[in-house]
């Protein structure tokens, strides 16, 4: 198992080599990013803290980063600190009374909503910086022919973003291992079952509950700022507020939440769906492949809750539960 | 300076009285679902955006008259309620909360979706629109009044029928013990439908009155559906009175925090207000402390 994750791993650091054009580039990119952010989601999520309201970081992310680039010319790496300092202080403020007064299931769902919500209209309100919902493009960096800039975190090269998005995405596997590994999981896993009766037995509830909170809102917060590097352009809409947040949480849920692979295979699945129907239905009918994404949605929810990779063990393994299974 | 600032004022208040009226109308039959069947249904604008459309189709491109229009449209948007119980809310019933939550998400991308192949992204509206009322030297616009009109009746009559009939008390039973019921002879399926299709009635009726103030398109649900189950949250989900009461107070910080600053700040400041109401209150406005 480990050398085939070695082999497939070797081969995936080729891929650029193998003179891809920069359309199949660009989609590994987004599959990547989009693995990356819907790994950091389900840190917490898997675990019982259902988040809605992570679009609120990686707005905070997104918009951080490019707004002091283009107001003040700060470097988007010092963005990038500032951003996730903004991010610690949001999510511990939210996160700290939720879990202190025991706000959970819908109502944390929907409180964590109204962050989102906030976000994205803070954003909108301070149209005369942020542009309101016309979106924003950072500055340029790459003048006179130039292809990169280190310290604009502008690359015109998409082997760049392919290694950079390969990394972060390695990472956040290689986190959700850790947290799978540590004692915080079994913790986190007793207090999903029954809060109280955890707490009895002497978890610290509400400390388990931020530690994983803050680790994945930072993460999130990152995918925030290289999806607005990457793509050089950010819009309220696609960083924020409700959609997006759903969007998190539905290719979790189709990839399947408890593995560690789930989401990267919810997030390909997704990006898949949507390019795919883009490309077979053509812009000809506005909305029709909308429509047939959100049906499948759907389905998939009614007929494989716990997602496509969740499905596939599951059956591997002949219906053994899969609340502690790994790959 | 003084007074004129004032009446002003004064104006935001009541205008955001009258808000206050629609919002509760908006809020009622999402939390009659919830408090019945235990599910928030985050797609209950877009039932509101397809009664709109429905209204717009009957009347402003087949020529139906406009009260006939309002009654088909009611008709239509509770058999839409019914129909979203029994095919994706019944399924799902005995699932994780999550999954009940993301079903109805994935509605709420079907609907709009859904409403932008049958009728583009325009923005459409029914050529209807009531004149402003002045009082003194304060204007308030006629389609708000009467809407906060029709929504104080309609929510009477939801609470009379919840409180005086067979049916109604069938209903609050339910919602109070879903195991001992059955048992009692109530058939939860059919108290389940029929309370769907009474929130898609009240989504039919909400749908009658904001079309005579806004035009309707695909995105109209993303406007006032997070404002619409925030105020139930705020209320106590399922809470119909915490419900109305959350309702009048969303409004006013909407309109008197507009009336300051810009209209989405007031959205900002009702926001705020209800992420710490729910650390202060979890359980919603009219709960006593824990």
């Amino acid at each position: 198992m480990r050398n085939l994750a070695l082999v497939l791993l070797a081969l995936a650091f080729a891929i650029p080599f193998t003179g891809v054009g920069n359309y199949p580039l660009h989609l590994m990119v987004m599959a990547l990013l989009w693995s990356f952010i819907y790994t950091s989601w389900s840190i917490m999520g898997r675990l019982g803290l259902v988040s809605f309201g992570h679009g609120a970081f990686l707005g905070i992310g997104a918009y951080t980063v490019v707004m002091l680039w283009n107001l003040f010319g700060i470097s988007p790496w010092i963005g990038t600190i500032v951003a996730i300092a903004i991010t610690l202080v949001v999510a511990f403020l939210i996160g700290y009374p939720c879990f202190r007064f025991k706000i959970v299931g819908h109502y944390f769902a929907l409180v964590t909503l109204a962050l989102s919500e906030v976000t994205r209209l803070i954003i909108v309100g301070m149209r005369d910086i942020t542009g309101g919902s016309l979106g924003v493009t950072p500055k340029s960096a790459l003048s006179d022919g130039a292809t990169w800039s280190l310290s604009a975190m502008q690359f015109s090269s998409k082997f760049v973003w392919f290694y950079l998005m390969l990394g972060c995405w390695l990472v956040a596997l290689y986190v959700w291992h850790r947290v799978d590994r540590g004692m915080n999981r079994l913790a986190l896993e007793a207090i999903s079952e029954e809060e109280d009766a955890a707490a009895s037995i002497g978890i610290n509830v509400t400390r388990a509950k931020l530690s994983v909170t803050l680790l994945s809102a930072t993460m999130t917060c990152i995918g925030g700022v290289l999806y607005a590097q990457y793509q050089s352009y950010v819009n309220p809409e696609t960083v924020s507020g409700i959609g997006i947040s759903l969007q998190m949480v539905f290719g979790v849920i189709a990839g399947g939440m408890f593995v560690m692979l789930g989401p990267t295979v919810g997030a390909i699945f997704l990006l898949v769906l949507s390019e795919g129907l883009r490309v077979l239905i053509g812009n000809d009918i506005l909305g029709i492949d909308t429509t047939i994404y959100g049906l499948l949605l759907i389905l998939f929810i009614i007929f494989m809750p716990k997602g496509i990779l969740g499905a596939f063990l599951e059956k591997m393994r002949g219906g053994k539960g899969l609340g502690s299974s790994r790959i | 300076m003084d007074s004129i600032f004032d009446i002003f004022l004064l104006e935001a208040v009541l205008n955001g009285l009258l808000l206050g009226g629609l919002l509760a109308l908006l809020s009622l039959g999402l939390n009659l679902i919830f408090g019945v069947i235990d599910v928030v249904w985050i797609c209950y604008a877009e039932l509101i955006m397809v009664g709109m459309y429905a209204i717009w189709w009957l009347h402003s491109a087949h020529g139906v008259p406009l009260m006939l229009a309002f009654v088909l449209a009611i008709a239509f948007v509770a058999a839409l309620g019914a129909a979203m119980h029994h095919f994706i809310v019944r399924p799902v019933l005995n699932a994780e909360p999550i999954n009940q939550l993301l079903v109805t998400g994935g509605v709420l991308f079907l609907l709009q979706a859904l409403a932008t192949v049958a009728f583009g992204v325009e923005f459409r509206n029914i050529g209807v629109r009531l004149p402003g009322v002045n009082i003194g030297e304060m204007s308030f616009s006629l389609s708000r009044m009467v809407a906060f009109g029709v929504a104080a009746v309609a929510i009477a009559v939801t609470y009379l029928f919840l409180n005086r009939t067979y049916m109604g008390t069938a209903i609050r039973a339910i919602s109070q013990d879903r195991t001992i019921m059955p048992l009692m002879g109530v058939n939860p399926s059919r108290v389940y439908l029929l309370t769907s299709a009474m929130g898609g009635g009240l989504a039919g009726l909400a749908a009658c009155l904001l079309v005579l103030q806004y035009d309707v398109h695909p995105a109209i649900g993303l406007s006032f559906g997070p404002l619409t189950f925030l105020i139930c949250v705020l209320g106590g989900l399922g809470n119909l009175v915490g419900g109305f009461v959350a309702a009048f107070v969303f409004a006013q910080f909407i309109s008197v925090g507009g009336f300051f600053l810009q209209l989405e700040w007031g959205y900002v400041i009702a926001f705020v207000f209800f992420i710490m109401t729910m650390f202060w209150k979890p359980e919603g406005l009219l709960s006593k402390r824990r």
